[in-house]
């Protein structure tokens, strides 16, 4: 029904992503904040781990519009 | 209750941006919105994995998240027992023998099969009260989430109950069923992912498997287990005394595996409807077996790092205060929080605050999608207004019934949250009294797909006298040591009888067999009358939903792997592998 639900998720994960993992860079020093995360910078990882899974939900959506064509 | 969880801007902001994706997907799919098919059958469109994801996702409520998380801390790896056993046979029951017969009817709901298939009475008993459990199940679950986030987080439990209920309005109320599967996809991602830190983190401060296993011994022993008991599945019942969950392998196989779980994945509309919106019958078919690929791993993202958390809190009560209570008895179901708060850092908080709340928005916009079209179809259509000859008229009146049915749906909700509040206990016992309608459903539903000499009449009275055989159990049955009334025994009292018929262990056990009495019942019932009565269907009307009457037609599929059979050899043996490694 006129929607691939695979770019909204692309698309939200990226942002989240790119969010998540600039905060991560930012916070990186702050060892009380990672004192939770058993001191691994685990927003850094989800973070590039969230934007690896929305491109690749976005790429996937490429693909399959050149097949289309 | 200890110290409120503090989120931080960012926290905000992920969770801003979910609700902007959801409302968006909502917003977009407006403009499709335009008959009552596709507002409350979403056009049947959907392709097969879509179906699927969002299958399991509407199964993934708040309250199955945190209820297994709380499960696993209580009962360990035994809780697994509700995704392999509990779950899966079911599922590859349900997508190879009984969707061709669902989506090949035509029917629009599981009600409406069976005036198909049966006749009026059998429908209107099952649609009346399939719509209130719809309505009870969406209040419970909106009432816990209110409560958590005010007692959590320290929001104002009126704005938490409302605001969420109006996004989930706002999303089912643009784009219908499709907006709520669409959106349930994307739901299970977040849920998947905001999820994933705790078990990373859990197993990694525990020292992997092999160190939760140490760990947990001397805790478990204490408790007057075998040290591994915890962490097996079947290993140790053959008693019931033997494992923590308090039941024998013939319950769990039997009860569980068998009546409990068919009647709720083979008949249960909120579940059947994400299949039924499948783009063709061979889509149809794989949405549950598609479904049941994640479903198995499920377990790992919640169960396992409750049951890690038995072990934190015993090294760090301090951390987990808010699993006590002030009875002395922890409260199970915040396990999930507990965790979140332990080990989430600002910014991965705010995003497994965002998997709670998406979790909770699946199961709710499952349930009022379900309530919608039952109420509209089954019920409305069928006592209120029927169709007329005007066929774009009649679309357009349903159409907008539909749409009025969702805000009654959710507002419906919301009173019967506040009722939960007050009430909670009447609330749950309610609850339980209409899940007992699953077990003879599955009896009737199972026997009319496949017998074709099964009759309305003998349908009708083995579903009505299954439920009562329930009730009846219910009522003069009691797990140990609980309350009478709402956990059972209010019959024995009513009667002013000295004893309940029968003391159960535990609540888990009492369940199951209230569920083999009821389905038992079911079954002998209706094949009985079914001999004694006149069946009032010709063969030509039952074409297409019983098994023998349907002529089979050859599928062609090109590519093996995307042959029914071949997806449930592949899921029934990860079962089942799964099952011997953690035997």
């Amino acid at each position: 029904m006129g929607l691939d639900i695979r770019i909204p998720i692309g698309l939200m994960f990226s942002i989240f992503g790119v969010i998540i993992t600039l905060f991560g860079i930012f916070t990186h020093a702050s060892v009380d904040l990672y004192k939770k995360s058993l001191g691994i910078n685990m927003n850094l990882w989800m973070g590039i781990g969230m934007l690896a899974f929305g491109l690749f939900m976005l790429l996937l959506v490429k693909l399959s519009k050149k097949e289309d064509k | 209750m200890s110290e409120i969880l503090k989120l931080e801007w960012i926290d905000y902001l992920i969770m801003g941006i979910y609700f902007v994706f959801v409302l968006g997907i909502g917003w977009v799919l407006k403009k499709h919105m335009k008959t009552a098919g596709a507002f409350l059958e979403a056009g049947r469109s959907m392709p097969a994995w879509v179906a699927g994801l969002a299958f399991i996702s509407t199964n993934l409520g708040a309250l199955e998240v945190m209820g297994m998380t709380g499960s696993g801390m209580k009962y360990g790896m035994l809780t697994t027992h509700f995704y392999w056993i509990g779950a899966i046979p079911a599922m590859i029951f349900l997508a190879l023998f009984m969707m061709p017969f669902y989506y090949g009817s035509k029917a629009r709901s599981v009600p409406e099969f069976l005036k198909l298939r049966y006749d009026e009475k059998t429908r209107g008993l099952n649609a009346i009260l399939f719509a209130i459990m719809t309505i009870l199940a969406s209040g419970i679950s909106m009432y816990a989430l209110a409560l958590l986030m005010n007692s959590v987080l320290g929001w104002d439990f009126n704005l938490s109950l409302w605001a969420s209920a109006i996004i989930v309005l706002a999303y089912t109320y643009l784009g219908g069923l499709s907006s709520a599967i669409y959106n349930e996809v994307l739901q299970f991602f977040i849920i998947v992912i905001g999820l994933l830190p705790l078990v990373i983190l859990a197993l990694m401060e525990v020292g992997g498997w092999s160190g939760l296993k140490e760990h947990l011994a001397p805790i478990v022993e204490a408790k007057g287990y075998a040290r591994d008991a915890y962490l097996t599945t079947w290993k140790y019942t053959a008693n019931m005394k033997g494992n923590p969950l308090g039941v024998e392998w013939f319950g769990i196989l039997f009860g569980l595996g068998f009546v409990m779980s068919f009647g709720y994945w083979c008949t249960n509309f909120l579940i059947v409807q994400r299949a039924m919106s499948a783009e063709s019958k061979a889509a149809a078919i794989k949405v549950p077996l598609i479904g049941a690929l994640p479903k198995m791993f499920i377990p790992f993202l919640i169960i396992v790092p409750g049951i890690a958390a038995i072990w934190l809190s015993s090294i760090h009560p301090d951390a987990f205060k808010i699993l006590a209570l002030d009875s002395g008895h922890p409260k199970y179901d915040y396990t999930i929080i507990a965790l979140l708060q332990y080990y989430l850092p600002t910014g991965l908080l705010g995003l497994g605050i965002t998997a709670l709340l998406a979790s909770f928005m699946s199961g709710m916009a499952g349930n009022v999608s379900a309530f919608n079209t039952v109420w509209t179809y089954d019920i409305y259509q069928s006592y209120i207004r029927p169709a007329t000859k005007d066929k774009e008229g009649d679309d357009k009146h349903y159409l907008k019934v539909g749409k009025i049915t969702t805000i009654a749906g959710v507002l419906l909700s919301i009173a019967a949250a506040y009722i939960a509040g007050k009430f909670g206990n009447i609330m749950d016992f309610l609850q339980t009294i209409f899940a007992m309608i699953n077990a003879p459903l599955f009896a009737v539903i199972f026997l009319g797909m496949f017998w074709k000499r099964t009759t309305g009449h003998a349908a009708f009275v083995g579903l009505l006298a299954g439920f009562c055989i329930a009730l009846l159990h219910h009522g003069l049955t009691i797990p140990y040591g609980s309350d009478t009334m709402f956990k059972g025994g209010w019959l024995t009292d009513l009667l002013g009888m000295k004893e309940n018929l029968y003391v159960y262990p535990v609540e888990m056990a009492q369940n199951f067999w209230t569920a083999i009495f009821a389905f038992t019942t079911a079954v002998s019932l209706t094949v009985g009358l079914s001999f004694a009565t006149k069946q009032q269907k010709s063969d030509e009307e039952l074409k297409g939903l019983v098994y023998s009457l349907t002529p089979r037609v050859k599928v062609h599929v090109d590519e093996w792997y995307n042959r029914p059979v071949v997806l449930a050899v592949i899921v029934g043996v990860i079962m089942i592998s799964l099952s011997i490694i953690f035997w």
